[in-house]
């Protein structure tokens, strides 16, 4: 751990009493006891990896989702609040609801149909080996990572809120989810993440409710946010006409084509964390469901997560400050902002309780990446590149080794974390390096059936690469910024979002150009990949209420009321 | 819906009844017995009926999908 976090996690928030205590070890227990319970249905590889592709759209949704709520969301997001505002919003509505549509009336067919694994796995079929072995590459890579920065915020918020010693929180976390997810593989994780889920959610949902009582409702709260900050701090999209008009120093194009475009739809629709809980689904119709399910709470989730911040700015008696001011001039910094709120309004109990959801949160999210990060590992490397022939025996055990073994790495991982200011631009970053490119590579290879082997491969590693260079054109030389971002005054997000629609359309130029100019592949070999040469299920039977491009409307005239709403 | 001998929903059902128990109780033994340091909006006592509510909820989902109406 560094000297300035050393002396930022010096106190504790909060003391558990007896009852809080027993809170949060019954849910250590319960869900060790769930993975111990779905060790014997474990048996084969199918279920192992694929949790028996028997999940109701119900449990596949809202496990999509639970898999995602993470440490970012929990945490970061609502210092995100505290720090930029409701902007932040936008990374759960624009940011994701398009694309949870898009995946799935578009996109699940797809994957469903082809019967895949993986995201790799589709590229495999699509666009070749070289494609999957650098996509299963980059993605295993970017998943620990991700992991690790899950076990870090998890370790920051038990070191902060109860004084646990960090080695101690990360390594209880990870033990039990290495435990839980190597007995009982994906179906486990699963199950998992839709307890999770709901103790999240009668964890933290206290926290909106009772502040909103405090200030006395939602146009009181803007008013104090205009006293204590800026009336900007609660305008979705009436200041993002300029680059400095707003607290992010975003303009309303990276946010429309960088993040509610490229990095959403890439995560949304290409990153296997995500996508291998729908493609658990038991038919088609409900692996549709599952992403339009997911939708509803997302556009939910801000309020247990955003509005707690922007109460952090209401009624906290302190000023929160980045952690490098806390460093130097004590205080508290914004990733403290949600522990504070829980300490300010939650009693015994009640706090056990919402230190449960925060770590459920940030288990879930580490779990989804393990157990991703396993199947990726055994079927798009070890089986596709070291170990062709195994029994699937052999594989199931390979992957609850790779679970220990992913989870070991993430703690690894987790130190290397620290090293960077805000744990959001780091994700961010890693987001544009490798999700935004493999959005252009799998849409194109979905969508036109003239996509070659070629192109889908050098398009892929031109978006990638391009990316990557970005990154560090802009760390060696800050004045760059202007060229990538569009402005000077574009803060890290802004960055990583242009840098990501720069990376996609490099994908896409070099996919189409080096397709173009390649032997196009036969129609008979795209059959289950390629809109165009792919029989689809119509649904013309089903009533409409069944059917998911009616539940897609009704989130999408949703989704336009509640942007309309804080406009 | 049942992923298994026993449905999540079950689970999901025994961690609520559980917790939910928990947190009422530990509300009512503040109603009685106030502590030094109060929580603010301590007047509410939400403890007391957010812990009912998960209680409630938490003995529905357990009687709904009990592993004896599920085989």
């Amino acid at each position: 751990m560094t000297p300035p976090l050393a002396i930022l996690l010096s106190d504790r928030l909060v003391h558990l009493s007896a009852v809080d205590v027993v809170i949060v070890v019954s849910y250590f227990a319960l869900v060790l006891g769930i993975g111990a319970y779905l060790e014997g249905r474990s048996k084969t590889g199918e279920d192992f990896f694929m949790a028996g592709r028997e999940m109701t759209a119900w449990v596949a949704g809202l496990s999509f989702l639970s898999a995602n709520l993470g440490a970012l969301e929990l945490m970061g997001w609502a210092a995100s609040a505290y720090q930029y505002g409701i902007l932040a919003t936008h990374w759960y509505w624009i940011g994701a609801i398009p694309a949870m549509l898009f995946l799935a009336l578009v996109m699940m067919p797809f994957y469903y149909i082809s019967k895949t694994h993986s995201v790799p796995g589709y590229l495999k079929l699509r666009f070749g080996e070289p494609s999957r072995a650098l996509s299963a590459i980059s993605f295993a890579f970017m998943t620990v990572l991700m992991s690790g920065i899950n076990m870090y915020s998890m370790a920051l918020v038990m070191k902060v809120v109860l004084g646990w010693p960090i080695h101690f929180s990360i390594w209880i976390s990870s033990i039990t989810v290495a435990v839980y997810v190597a007995l009982g593989g994906l179906r486990s994780a699963i199950f998992n993440e839709v307890l999770q889920f709901v103790l999240i959610w009668a964890g933290a949902l206290l926290i909106p409710i009772l502040g909103l009582i405090e200030v006395g409702g939602w146009n009181h709260l803007k008013l104090r946010i205009a006293q204590n900050a800026s009336a900007e701090y609660t305008h979705l999209w009436s200041t993002l006409g300029t680059f400095d008009g707003n607290p992010m120093g975003i303009h309303w194009t990276g946010i429309v084509f960088g993040l509610g475009f490229v990095i959403s739809f890439g995560y949304w629709t290409t990153d296997f964390l995500v996508v291998q809980r729908v493609l658990a689904a038991r038919d088609l119709r409900s692996a549709k469901m599952a992403p339009i399910i997911g939708a509803v709470f997302k556009m939910l989730v801000p309020f247990i997560v955003i509005l707690p911040g922007l109460l952090g700015l209401a009624v906290l008696p302190l000023k929160l400050t980045g952690e490098s001011a806390v460093a130097t001039n004590g205080g508290h910094s914004f990733n403290e902002v949600l522990p504070l709120m829980l300490a300010r309004y939650c009693g015994p109990g009640l706090l056990g309780l919402g230190i449960t959801a925060l770590i459920a949160g940030f288990m879930s999210g580490m779990a989804g990446n393990v157990s991703a990060f396993t199947t990726v590992w055994t079927y798009d490397i070890y089986r596709a590149l070291i170990h062709k022939d195994a029994s699937d025996r052999h594989y199931v055990a390979m992957g609850r080794w790779c679970t220990v073994l992913g989870v070991l790495i993430s703690v690894g991982t987790a130190y290397l974390v620290m090293q960077f200011a805000s744990i959001m631009d780091y994700v961010q970053a890693l987001f544009s390096f490798f999700i935004a490119p493999l959005f252009g590579t799998v849409i194109l290879g979905m969508l036109w059936k003239r996509a070659t082997h070629a192109g889908g491969f050098w398009g892929l590693l031109a978006g990638t690469l391009s990316s990557v260079g970005m990154w560090a054109w802009v760390r060696v030389d800050h004045s760059a910024l202007r060229y990538v971002a569009l402005s000077p005054h574009a803060r890290d997000m802004a960055e990583n979002m242009y840098r990501a629609l720069w990376s996609w359309i490099v994908c896409v130029v070099v996919t189409v150009a080096v397709s173009l100019v390649t032997q196009p592949q036969p129609e008979s070999e795209l059959n289950g990949l390629v809109y165009g040469v792919t029989a689809i299920p119509h649904e013309a039977e089903v009533p409409l209420y069944q059917r998911p491009a009616f539940w897609a409307v009704v989130v999408g005239v949703g989704f336009v009321i509640l942007n309309l709403l804080v406009w | 819906m049942r992923e298994g001998g026993i449905s999540i929903w079950f689970f999901i059902g025994v961690s609520l009844l559980l917790n939910g128990a928990l947190i009422a109780g530990a509300g009512i033994w503040e109603v009685f017995n106030p502590p030094a340091n109060k929580v603010v909006l301590f007047n509410l006592h939400a403890g007391v009926w957010w812990g009912a509510l998960l209680f409630i909820i938490g003995l529905a989902y357990c009687v709904r999908f009990a592993p004896h109406r599920q085989a």
